[in-house]
């Protein structure tokens, strides 16, 4: 089996976010990248697959900050392969990003079979379409299928069967034939983590490939109008003071609402 | 006059989801104020009794087959495609659920029409569709219009009241006779939520944690809490996922809706996903490091602090309090 992940760094939300001048992009100064979340867990599916039913991991990115960082410790969590597409892709958006990944096929970097599963994050927080996943499938002419938790593989049928979310904790089983395109939601298993003195020692010994990819004429979708934050200290009183003054005024609240007794 | 608005009615096990209404509700309005036709498609197995709900749109289209019980994004973008083209449809609304996910991106490649995700609110201004998304897991919100007013449009669950979509009119239903495509991809069974300890959805009181709370010993500490409050503990997705609690304590999209007398949440950001199914509690308490997290939009009472600064000297005080 051929595993294909493909990562993308988003802003780090944990950041304070700062509008640009221009008002309608974020001030890139500011930001900190970091794996997006869905993909963090898309690169440990792959990993529990390639452990349970063999196979290779090929992991693959667009060029960005801290990029390397993330590429090298996919391979210390068992990636065999790691791709950089090198460029600036400030302001790149999903439709792009797909055409941009299909590319790595169509230049015959990554073989495209009967064996090949291609795992991305289900979703995105940082563009206007949000989702990379359905598009790729749509260039691929492969079936797809998002908000994936769990995968088992049917190598000799050729095919994946997979559980889906739904809402209220319902989830559905699927069966799609490979090559497939899967935007994962959740890893079976939380995200492992790699202690920093494995990644510096892959680090010395492995290496990341750049793969040169011209990239799409458009990369961008709708002109933004503007971008602002949302009211968010509008609704909330805000209690101030000691640890001791506030629990006390939260036991007043909940008393006046009959939510605590004595 | 424009050209027609659609809404792709969204149901799941014979009932119809909220999020249909929403769109109905908010597709209403747009219509009216851009004096064009709303139209609402529904495509599935045995569901004409969810197309006679639909009566605020001035058409229901149904497509009723034995294939398109759980049709994958593939089989709905290409029915899509051929109703919008057949009836010319120049904006499309989605939900924005786990249920429609993929439809949205697959139906504007096939189209070439823009697609916007996370859409938070729609408006008309000088004839023209505007739409607010909320980006950065709701830190952000981007306003953007829509060139001709023709898009797709995937509308984020809990943006618009459902009742706004709700009539009592009755549905002008007209069956579609489309050509259903063999799907490549088989929906083999339900899997049922596993049942936990405690239906978080029946507790008048839950404490709920997110990432802030760091790691998984810390939860006992949360546990006190909910004991001492009578209630208990639920999660958002991050600490379900790192496998701290079980799956049926996550709240949000994927997770239960909940509506608590009291949702006291610890380290919880807010981000969309999370707020979508617990916005509705009574009452909304929040502690977080971030003054700028978006859980404090949707709390009652905030509290700008780390959550290992207060929770020691709450449980006592509680305690004290009770027995006092």
């Amino acid at each position: 089996m051929d595993i294909v992940v493909f990562l993308k760094m988003v802003p780090d939300v944990v950041e304070e976010l700062v509008i640009g001048e221009d008002g309608k992009s974020l001030d890139t100064q500011s930001l900190r990248m970091r794996l997006s979340d869905p993909d963090e867990h898309a690169l440990e599916e792959a990993v529990i697959l390639k452990e349970k039913f063999g196979g290779t991991v090929a992991v693959v990115a667009m060029e960005a900050p801290e990029v390397e960082e993330v590429l090298f410790t996919a391979r210390a969590k068992g990636a065999d392969r790691a791709v950089k597409l090198p460029g600036d892709w400030t302001g790149i958006q999903a439709p792009a990003i797909a055409k941009l990944f299909a590319s790595l096929f169509s230049s015959g970097s990554q073989q495209l079979t009967a064996h090949t599963l291609i795992l991305l994050g289900s979703q995105a927080i940082d563009d206007l379409e949000g989702e990379v996943a359905p598009y790729l499938a749509e260039i691929l002419g492969a079936p797809y299928l998002g908000v994936v938790t769990g995968i088992r593989l049917d190598e000799e049928k050729k095919k994946a069967i997979v559980m889906k979310e739904f809402a209220g904790g319902l989830r559905g089983e699927f069966e799609l034939p490979l090559p497939a395109v899967l935007g994962i939601q959740a890893a079976e298993k939380p995200p492992r983590y790699i202690p920093v003195a494995k990644v510096r020692s892959i680090m010395k010994s492995a290496r990341i490939e750049t793969v040169e990819i011209s990239p799409p004429e458009i990369v961008s979708g709708l002109p933004v109008d503007r971008l602002f934050m949302p009211e968010v200290a509008g609704k909330a009183e805000m209690l101030e003071g000691s640890a001791a003054e506030v629990s006390a005024r939260m036991i007043e609240i909940l008393a006046e609402r009959g939510l605590i007794g004595r | 006059m424009q050209e027609p608005i659609l809404v792709l009615a969204e149901h799941l096990r014979g009932a119809i989801a909220d999020i249909t209404y929403e769109m109905l509700g908010v597709g209403r309005k747009l219509a009216d104020d851009l004096k064009a036709p709303l139209y609402s498609v529904v495509f599935g197995k045995d569901i004409v009794p969810v197309a006679s709900h639909m009566g605020i749109a001035d058409s229901v289209f149904v497509l009723d087959h034995p294939q398109l019980d759980m049709p994958s994004p593939d089989v709905v973008a290409a029915l899509l495609k051929t109703l919008i083209e057949q009836k010319n449809v120049s904006l499309v609304l989605i939900g924005g659920t786990n249920v429609s996910t993929g439809i949205g991106p697959k139906l504007s490649f096939r189209l070439n029409l823009p697609f916007v995700n996370f859409c938070r609110n729609i408006w008309v201004k000088d004839g023209s569709v505007g739409l607010t998304s909320q980006l950065f897991g709701g830190k952000i919100l981007s306003d953007v219009r829509l060139p001709g007013n023709r898009g797709v449009v995937s509308v984020y669950p809990g943006s618009f009241p459902p009742d706004a979509g709700k009539s009592d009119r009755k549905a002008s239903i007209e069956m579609l006779d489309l050509r259903v495509e063999e799907s490549k991809i088989i929906f083999n069974k339900y899997i049922e939520p596993e049942a936990g300890d405690i239906d978080i959805t029946k507790q008048d009181i839950l404490v709920s944690v997110g990432r802030g709370i760091a790691n998984a010993d810390n939860i006992a500490m949360v546990e006190e809490l909910a004991n001492v409050l009578g209630g208990a503990v639920c999660a958002s997705r991050p600490v379900i996922d790192q496998g701290w609690l079980p799956l049926s304590r996550q709240v949000g999209k994927s997770g239960m809706t909940v509506k608590p007398k009291l949702y006291l949440s610890l380290g919880v950001s807010g981000a969309p996903e999370h707020v979508e199914g617990m916005k509705d509690s009574g009452l909304i308490i929040s502690i977080n490091t971030d003054s700028s997290a978006p859980i404090f939009g949707v709390s009652h009472y905030g509290i700008c602090a780390d959550l290992f600064d207060i929770l020691p000297t709450l449980i006592e005080e509680i305690k004290t309090h009770k027995s006092g």
